[in-house]
């Protein structure tokens, strides 16, 4: 069902797994601290040309920090940031091929969206009469021709985002920095905003780095996601493989919904552990684990509710199953969430997509159900 | 978290010292022993016994103080009422008219204010005295409370008057127990502010004074027209004692007010 | 009832004591000086009926107006308040901008303590400020003991009654009226647009020229309108610093009533003076509404 790990291969856009690939932005452990408070710790991290590179995690754990510092508003304490081969320690922001999208844009409510636009270019060395023209692509790449005359405060809320992100792109930086760039968006035109940026990301080929706290943005637009937690990366992988092969319960409980069953592995082969999570009930049998866990040691059994199967009767091509009680169900739409209490009171959460229309439930309160999965489907993390 | 670059603490250090080096000079030099006001020649404070033993500047700052409080007191009441009616009154004739004499009286020069006042009171036959001085003094600072009123009664949510008369309050109830409550800083403010402007008025209240009734102001122009005295300068020290004091202790009780409402709010 | 009794109260006050009496000064600057009291002609006699309206009317005339024409003293008078009202000004917003600036970037906690400094003077009599700068600006002053002491002169500069201490009393007491607006146009101002511009390339001064400088404008405008319209009638201060040879129209009518006591030509200029003032009023007016318009 689920690929454990991306398989690079010809033609995928997968520098990372290429040892001859030369980074961009390198890391170099890197810590700050603003007074007492360390906001980044020693932390190192290359990023790709090309990339889409989205740092995710709650606010308050240095993500906006790291772009601060790669746009040159903030300098790290310790260790170096390297764009392109070169420290950027001493160049200050108005020196960078950097530009950065800012969260509130940013836009100078005094120029007009053409004024805003150019106003990069005209204190770049581009000649004065090719600055027309880039203004006029980059208005037609945003789609903003007609309204090239008007002040920001005279457009909507995406059209600004529009601008700011054109503003941003004019001077063709080597890297572009996007903080929460559609965090003011409403939910259905961040969706559609979201496959404009990498449209427009593919066709300009720039290297994106956004900072978000937004998983499913995340997931969505990057290559690869770093998810941060108090100053430090925990994982930094693709968005298939941070969802289905977390590292930390972290990563697993951050990203997406999630059951985390706590209890003791056992060794049963290669790669194959048993977790027994309660007195009395059977234990759950998991293979293709990488990790290496001594036999009695405590750990966390992570599986999406989506990966369990919830039926009436005991199925019999399933690694695991177990018997519960249905204690609610929450319905969707699409989907409808099962939470199903096992016999040890450990609640369990299943997703079942509604295929066929609602007129016959076919699960109701205080049913008996059986919740079954693969011995594949979920991981055991043991931090 | 933001830090003073030396630019910005180098014109903060210049722009308050412009602002207060004259005034700690003058008190400084009201302590001074010589008549001589620019030449120190040791600490004294006789010229604070001096100007209490004067009677007349004692008998100015007499009139003025009962002119300041009996015109801001007035002032207050026709400024707040003049307010509500403003923003919340709705339409009635002449309220175009109203409001340009509301705002008006701000942007007048005194001479002029003085001198109309003046041929008003001359016109109708009244004789110049405390009386003249108050009807004056109340005029202007009556405008300035009903500025400062009427930006609070802007600011605040027409709602909570609404909530009030749903509730069965009549429309006096309503104002005396929600919207008065909810803009008394603004009227307190007011009050302050027609206070220190009818203290401070020197302009007006000459033309509007008789040789029966001199405030504090003319008393110190006519003192210091001449030139520096070391008494003016005990009496503007004392003065600018009362107000630093005064200003201090009013901001510090509204902080502590905002703090105490803002620990209650989070409280529930 | 209680409404109009409520719009009554502060509309008939002020009908009576800001409105009669200015349409006072309007007629009796139509009138001509007599030896009398009250010393100006015609007086409106209501007794003759209609007929004394009449008479009335027809006695009114432009004399004064002609007369303010004719002796260069108010001409002069104009002129020179003009032209101090506006380098003071321009002066005010030199000394007010870095202020204001170095306020608003100033630490958050900082900035309620320093709003209160700003204010505090204005709160503490006018009179007395300008009066501290007469032992500091006079010959044998605080000013020129210094300068002395430091040997940039060897001579004490004549400071005190010349337009140059006019300058620096103005500036002085009106400095708070100048350096609210800009702080309160400078706070507002979003620390990420700073940011932008010098990512897209600015150093800090072109950040400060083209982003700064032109947000401010509002607070520029209400800031020199807020010095220019009162000092433009000033009395006090040039009676104070400015001694004889520093004209402006504030005193020149509080002379011609106190010490002539010639009332028509008084009023006459105070009309004068008031047209002068309409048009930089209409201009704030309008101002303020475009902004809170803006806001809003």
């Amino acid at each position: 069902m689920a690929e454990t790990k991306p398989i690079p291969q010809e033609g995928t856009f997968a520098p990372w797994t290429d040892p001859q690939a030369v980074p961009l932005i390198r890391f170099k452990n890197v810590t700050k601290r603003f007074g007492a408070f360390t906001a980044i710790d020693d932390l190192t991290l290359d990023i790709y040309p090309q990339e889409f590179f989205a740092l995710l995690g709650p606010s308050g754990c240095g993500k906006t920090t790291m772009m601060r510092m790669l746009a040159g508003f903030e300098t790290p304490s310790e260790g170096t940031i390297e764009i392109d081969g070169r420290d950027m320690a001493h160049v200050p922001p108005n020196q960078r091929a950097v530009n950065m999208m800012f969260q509130s844009y940013a836009l100078f409510p005094h120029l007009s969206v053409y004024d805003n636009i150019a106003f990069g270019l005209k204190r770049s060395d581009m000649p004065k009469a090719e600055i027309p023209d880039r203004v006029q692509e980059m208005l037609r790449l945003t789609r903003l021709e007609q309204f090239a005359k008007r002040k920001p405060h005279q457009i909507s809320g995406g059209q600004r985002q529009r601008v700011a992100l054109a503003r941003s792109l004019a001077k063709a930086p080597a890297l572009l920095l996007l903080d929460e760039p559609l965090g003011a968006l409403d939910k259905k035109l961040r969706e559609e905003t979201q496959f404009e940026l990498m449209d427009i990301q593919e066709k300009t080929g720039t290297t994106f780095v956004i900072v978000t706290h937004d998983q499913e943005e995340a997931m969505t637009v990057a290559s690869r996601v770093a998810v941060m937690d108090a100053g430090r990366i925990v994982q930094v992988d693709t968005p298939p493989a941070i969802y289905e092969t977390p590292n930390t319960v972290y990563v697993a409980d951050f990203i997406g919904d999630v059951n985390l069953i706590e209890g003791t592995a056992t060794a049963t082969g290669e790669y194959a552990y048993d977790v027994s999570f309660a007195a009395g009930a059977d234990p759950i049998h998991v293979t293709e684990c990488e990790a290496d866990i001594a036999d009695g040691s405590h750990v966390t059994f992570a599986i999406r509710p989506e990966k369990i199967l919830v039926t009436r009767e005991q199925p019999d091509d399933r690694a695991n199953a177990v018997e519960g009680t249905i204690i609610d169900i929450g319905y969707l739409g699409n989907l409808s969430t099962y939470h199903v209490e096992l016999p040890g009171g450990q609640m369990v959460k299943a997703t079942m997509t509604n295929s066929s229309r609602i007129s016959r439930r076919d699960y109701s309160w205080e049913d008996k159900v059986w919740l079954s999965f693969r011995a594949s489907a979920g991981v055991v993390l043991t931090e | 978290m933001r830090r003073l670059s030396w630019f910005n603490a180098t014109s903060l250090t210049i722009g308050f010292a412009f602002l207060y080096l004259p005034m700690v000079i003058l008190v400084i030099y009201s302590f001074n022993e010589s008549k001589l006001v620019t030449v120190w020649a040791g600490f004294s404070t006789k010229w604070y016994g001096e100007l209490f033993r004067n009677e007349a500047f004692l008998d100015a700052a007499w009139v003025t103080l009962r002119v300041a409080l009996i015109s801001s007191t007035l002032a207050t009441v026709l400024g707040t009422a003049a307010a509500y009616v403003l923003v919340r009154g709705g339409k009635f004739f002449g309220k175009t008219l109203f409001s340009g004499m509301i705002y008006a009286p701000l942007v007048m020069p005194d001479v002029i204010l003085g001198l109309s006042l003046l041929l008003l009171f001359i016109a109708v036959g009244l004789d110049r005295g405390m009386l003249t001085i108050i009807l004056a003094h109340t005029t202007f600072s009556m405008c300035y409370v009903a500025v400062v009123v009427s930006s609070r009664l802007v600011s605040f949510d027409r709602s909570l008057e609404e909530a009030a008369l749903d509730l069965g309050c009549t429309a006096w109830d309503a104002f005396r127990s929600v919207t008065l409550p909810i803009i008394a800083p603004a009227v307190i403010s007011g009050w302050l502010l027609g206070f220190t402007l009818s203290l401070d008025d020197l302009v007006i209240a000459s033309f509007a004074s008789g040789p029966s009734s001199t405030t504090l102001p003319i008393k110190i122009f006519s003192a210091v027209r001449l030139g520096v005295s070391p008494e003016i300068n005990a009496l503007s020290s004392i003065l600018i004692g009362f107000v630093t004091i005064g200003v201090i202790t009013f901001s510090i009780t509204t902080k502590r007010a905002v703090v105490r409402r803002r620990r209650e709010e989070n409280a529930t | 009832m209680k409404r109009a009794a409520l719009i009554l109260l502060p509309y008939s006050w002020l009908i009576a004591l800001f409105l009669v009496p200015f349409l006072i000064v309007i007629k009796i600057s139509l009138s001509d000086i007599a030896l009398a009291i009250p010393p100006y002609t015609p007086n409106l006699d209501l007794s003759a009926g209609w007929q004394g309206i009449k008479d009335f009317v027809s006695q009114l005339d432009f004399d004064n107006f002609k007369f303010l024409t004719t002796d260069d003293l108010y001409w002069k008078a104009y002129l020179s308040s003009l032209k101090i009202a506006s380098i003071s000004t321009f002066a005010a917003l030199c000394v007010a901008y870095p202020l204001a600036y170095g306020m608003a970037r100033a630490p958050d906690e900082w900035r309620p303590t320093l709003m209160m400094l700003v204010i505090l003077p204005f709160w503490s009599s006018f009179l007395i400020r300008v009066y501290s700068w007469k032992a500091i600006l006079a010959n044998e002053g605080l000013l020129n003991q210094l300068l002395i002491a430091i040997r940039v002169i060897d001579e004490p500069l004549q400071i005190l009654n010349t337009p140059t201490a006019v300058y620096i009393g103005i500036v002085y007491t009106y400095l708070p009226f100048m350096v609210l607006p800009l702080y309160s146009a400078l706070e507002k101002l979003d620390a990420s647009l700073l940011e932008a511009a010098e990512d897209l390339g600015c150093t800090r001064f072109q950040a400060f020229w083209l982003v700064t400088f032109p947000l401010s404008r509002n607070g520029i405008i209400a800031g020199c309108f807020l010095v220019f319209i009162p000092v433009m009638g000033e009395f006090v201060i040039p009676a104070l610093l400015g001694g004889s040879q520093t004209l402006m129209i504030g005193k020149v009518l509080w002379e011609e009533f106190f010490s002539n006591r010639d009332w028509p030509v008084a009023s006459a200029v105070a009309v004068i003076l008031l047209l002068l003032l309409v048009i930089p009023i209409v201009l704030f007016q309008r101002n303020e509404e475009k902004q809170r318009e803006a806001e809003g």
